[in-house]
């Protein structure tokens, strides 16, 4: 296949992988819609009751086959304990939403693979193919966790939030395939855009569920609870800030080899630190007496914002040696 | 070492209104997580007019630019140096005191950690199925095995009367106190390299070369502790400069290569070497970094006087005035022309096509046809011997400008020249031949003695958040009642990770419980 039939691939890929997304989304929103609604707080389970939860399976796997021991995880994960009680027609569209999202996810994988062998270079040299591959790395930071512990309650919002990201992209930020220019040209992107990636899908999971936080009070609600958001959210940070704080250094590095120096105040690095510092606050609030709960959250939605102002602001309003700043170019 | 030690305030009055109370005081609330917090708070908030505002060290030019166009408001931005937000004192004050913090968390931390480290376990609690994670099964498991098998799992075991308890996950703390220290480590890393180094930048024609001694240098920038004896004395000459183009398609006119062939001396008496510089990898002499920056075009000109004599011959490095297509602006001064003094403004086109309306522009940035449009002849007294400092891309200061008398201007404007041509002055003034084409590069010289501290800081920061973020500290605890009961509880240490430790659990109780041969 020629460059420019496998970019054409590439881009009918995209549009593929939104159409899938919105259609999961809508599963995945029936799925919330016609669900039960649970009490506000993991308390009114009875704290009794739910170490009984926690302690029966392990038992039970002891002395038997073992292979159980494992549901004593899901007992204490959001939301599974309490997907017996669902109705049935909800779950169902659940698992068609999710069969759909697994589908956009391939789309969205095909999608960079085929626009990578067109330009034969790491497809995230522009906005462009950037915003396409942290998309997907949402979806996967999604999905990935989906695989170890029930959160499909997040699916409706990650996949709105996936699908209006391409959608921007492809509107806004769209770039033909083609060669970067020279400071790109190394094997830095691969280390330093994959952990930025990374980190910015699993941030991008955490900030929706901090939003879903927000939004939910400590009522009656068919969202899962307070807590089981914020550990959601919590679980993701913990894994993405050690990546984020090494695709910051990756990036010093690189820049120690393309501009003569590891730091410079480049608009792009004030603000990767802002973020970086606004994590590490999100960190230490969640450890401060007092701050735990709604205030991190906020936190955390700040630390967010600054992560989304770095991603597309920066390159937007501000000028800078970052190359990924010529948008439609 | 819990949160709440860390929190502890205690308020001076409740320790009476001595000096020592209020110091003590003091350093309790700014060693407080809560100060941190806030402290990390106005870092990041005093970073942001760092990216709004232009700074002097990255964009001096716009900075300029302001205080030409807005002079009260740059007055404004000046006095609260946001010119210079990252070396301002209002951003060294916070990061001053979040560090002296930090000092004031560390410190108290690692004697807790020193103590933590070498403490045993606490005893087996009595009743193991109140703990959050519980088991119990039958078997004829003693004391001595369950340790056993607990210190294969790496766990840090102490046995007694009935019961094993045990404990593991010291990393964690290990990876946070290694982690604030790094962090420190870093600052100070820093620290050093703005003193101790120094940075500056100069422009190389084809052909010529450059010695590493500050006149060489357009703009140098040393640290405070820098001396001009201590430049690393290499040098080196540009013979072969190229740059590749895609040449078709939606990119077309975008650069895809730069490449320097050098010829490097790293000392004086040393062999000459072969190096190709390049963006992405920079020239390494014993620490010294030379990195390739910038690039364009430096036309060679011969300037033949009214006298008949060669006034001027060389290559002249223009200013880029359009990037897609390096339509590129130059200066030719010829002090030496007899009766009086020549100057030339003139415009390079790397690739010139005609238009229909009679001019000319640049339709590509490889020189595909160079050609030169002399803009402006000019004779007379150019300043240069006033003893002022004069820009090689000016012909003169605007007020020496009007002075001089105009040559060719404006409409008389001739066709461009191809390479090879030359146009004669009017009033046999003189002649302008355009020899050729050369390129110049412009190289970022750096020595930063902090560089490779502050990556090793940094490496070791990112190792230590992983594991003081991904490490719980678990304990499990084992019973074994008469009768052949074995009780097995276990619980984290680490707030939030309960969840994943369940799975552990599970685990751990599985080894326990397996008959002697089932154990790894
Ligand atoms: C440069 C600024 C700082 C950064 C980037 C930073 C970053 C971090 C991070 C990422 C964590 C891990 C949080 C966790 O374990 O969940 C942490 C933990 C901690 N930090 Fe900092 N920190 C900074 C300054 C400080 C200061 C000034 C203090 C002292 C008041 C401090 C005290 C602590 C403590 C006590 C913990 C442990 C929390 C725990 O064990 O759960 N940090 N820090």
């Amino acid at each position: 296949m020629s460059a420019e039939q496998l970019a054409g691939l590439s881009d009918l890929f995209v549009v593929a992988a939104v159409l899938l997304y919105v259609v999961s989304m809508v599963g995945f929103a029936m799925e919330l819609a016609f669900g039960r609604f649970r009490p506000g707080k993991a308390a009114a389970l009875g704290a009794d009751a739910q170490r009984q939860a926690v302690k029966q399976p392990v038992a039970v796997g002891a002395a038997g086959s073992g292979g159980e021991g494992a549901d004593a995880s899901s007992a204490e994960q959001p939301g599974a304990s309490e997907a017996a009680g669902q109705p049935r027609g909800a779950i169902r569209a659940g698992t068609v939403a999710l069969a759909l999202a697994w589908l956009g996810w391939a789309a969205n994988l095909a999608a960079i693979v085929t626009r990578g062998l067109a330009v034969e270079r790491w497809p995230w040299g522009n906005m462009y193919e950037f915003v396409v591959a942290i998309c997907f790395a949402a979806v996967s930071a999604f999905l990935g966790t989906q695989l170890r512990h029930n959160v499909r309650f997040l699916g409706a919002f990650v996949m709105v939030t996936a699908a209006l990201g391409l959608g921007l992209a492809v509107k806004f930020f769209y770039t033909a395939a083609g060669p970067v220019v020279p400071a790109l040209n190394s094997y830095w992107i691969a280390i330093h855009v994959t952990a930025a990636i990374i980190s910015s899908g699993l941030l991008t999971m955490a900030g929706v569920a901090g939003i879903l936080y927000l939004i939910r009070g400590d009522g009656l609600s068919r969202l899962p609870t307070r807590e089981d958001l914020e550990r959601v959210a919590h679980r993701a940070i913990v894994f993405a800030f050690p990546l984020w704080t090494f695709a910051v250094i990756a990036g010093a590095l690189w820049a120690d080899r393309a501009w003569g120096r590891y730091w410079g105040w480049d608009p792009k690095e004030v603000w990767s630190f802002i973020t970086w510092v606004a994590y590490a606050a999100y960190l230490h609030a969640r450890v401060t007496a007092g701050w735990r709960g709604r205030a991190a959250t906020i936190v955390q939605l700040v630390a967010f914002a600054c992560l989304l102002f770095n991603l597309i602001g920066v390159n937007i309003f501000i000028s800078g040696l970052h190359s990924y700043a010529d948008v439609g170019n | 070492m819990s949160v709440q030690e860390l929190e502890k305030e205690q308020s001076p009055n409740q320790a009476g209104f001595g000096l020592t109370a209020w110091l003590r005081w003091g350093w309790r609330t700014l060693t407080s997580m809560k100060t941190a917090l806030i402290l990390l708070f106005l870092l990041a908030l005093g970073s942001v007019p760092g990216s709004l505002v232009p700074q002097r060290g990255v964009e001096p030019d716009k900075v300029a630019r302001l205080y030409e166009q807005n002079p009260t408001l740059a007055e404004w931005y000046d006095r609260f140096q946001l010119f210079e937000v990252f070396t301002s004192t209002w951003f060294a004050a916070v990061y001053l005191l979040l560090f002296t913090s930090l000092i004031g968390c560390i410190v108290p931390r690692t004697a807790t950690y020193l103590r933590e480290l070498r403490r045993k376990p606490p005893a087996a609690p009595k009743h193991l199925s109140r703990l959050p994670h519980a088991a119990a099964f039958e078997g004829d498991l003693g004391v001595e095995e369950a340790a056993r098998r607990l210190r294969k799992l790496r766990f840090r075991v102490v046995t007694g009367d009935g019961w094993v308890s045990a404990e593991k996950g010291y990393l964690r703390e290990t990876g946070n106190l290694f982690f604030h220290i790094a962090l420190l480590g870093i600052l100070l890393a820093i620290g050093a390299g703005s003193l101790y180094g120094y940075r500056g930048n100069v422009l190389v024609v084809e052909g010529d070369g450059f010695a590493n001694t500050v006149a060489a240098y357009d703009r140098y920038i040393p640290g405070s502790q820098v001396s001009a004896e201590s430049l690393e004395p290499f040098s080196l000459q540009l013979t072969d400069f190229k740059v590749s183009y895609q040449v078709e398609g939606d990119k077309r006119g975008q650069a895809l290569d730069y490449s320097a062939h050098l010829k490097v001396n790293d000392s004086p008496g040393a062999p000459t070497r072969d190096f190709e510089l390049k963006v992405n990898t920079p020239l390494e002499v014993n620490g010294t970094q030379v990195y390739l920056i910038g690039n364009g075009y430096a036309p060679v000109f011969k300037v033949t006087d009214g006298k008949g004599q060669v006034a001027f011959e060389g290559a002249v490095p223009c200013l880029i005035e359009d990037k897609p297509t390096m339509t590129s602006g130059c200066v030719v001064k010829a002090p030496d022309a007899q009766p009086s003094q020549l100057g030339f403004l003139l415009r390079f086109l790397p690739t010139s096509v005609p238009l229909t309306d009679g001019t000319y522009a640049s339709a590509f940035p490889d020189e595909l046809n160079p050609e030169v449009q002399l803009v402006g002849a000019f004779s007379g007294d150019l300043g240069l011997r006033s003893g002022r400092p004069q820009s090689v891309y000016e012909l003169a200061p605007p007020e020496v400008m009007k002075k001089l008398k105009p040559l060719v201007m404006g409409s008389n404007v001739p066709k461009p020249l191809a390479a090879g041509q030359s146009i004669d002055l009017p009033e046999g003034a003189g002649k302008l031949e355009f020899v050729g084409v050369k390129e110049w590069m412009t190289l970022q010289i750096a020595y930063d003695p902090g560089r490779v501290p502050a990556l090793v800081f940094a490496a070791v920061a990112v190792v230590a958040i992983a594991l003081s973020l991904m490490i719980r500290r678990r304990r499990v605890f084992v019973r074994v009642k008469e009768g052949g009961t074995v009780e097995v509880g276990g619980l984290t240490r680490t707030e939030g990770s309960a969840a994943g430790f369940a799975e552990e659990f599970a685990d751990i109780v599985k080894v326990l419980s397996a008959g002697e041969k089932d154990v790894r």
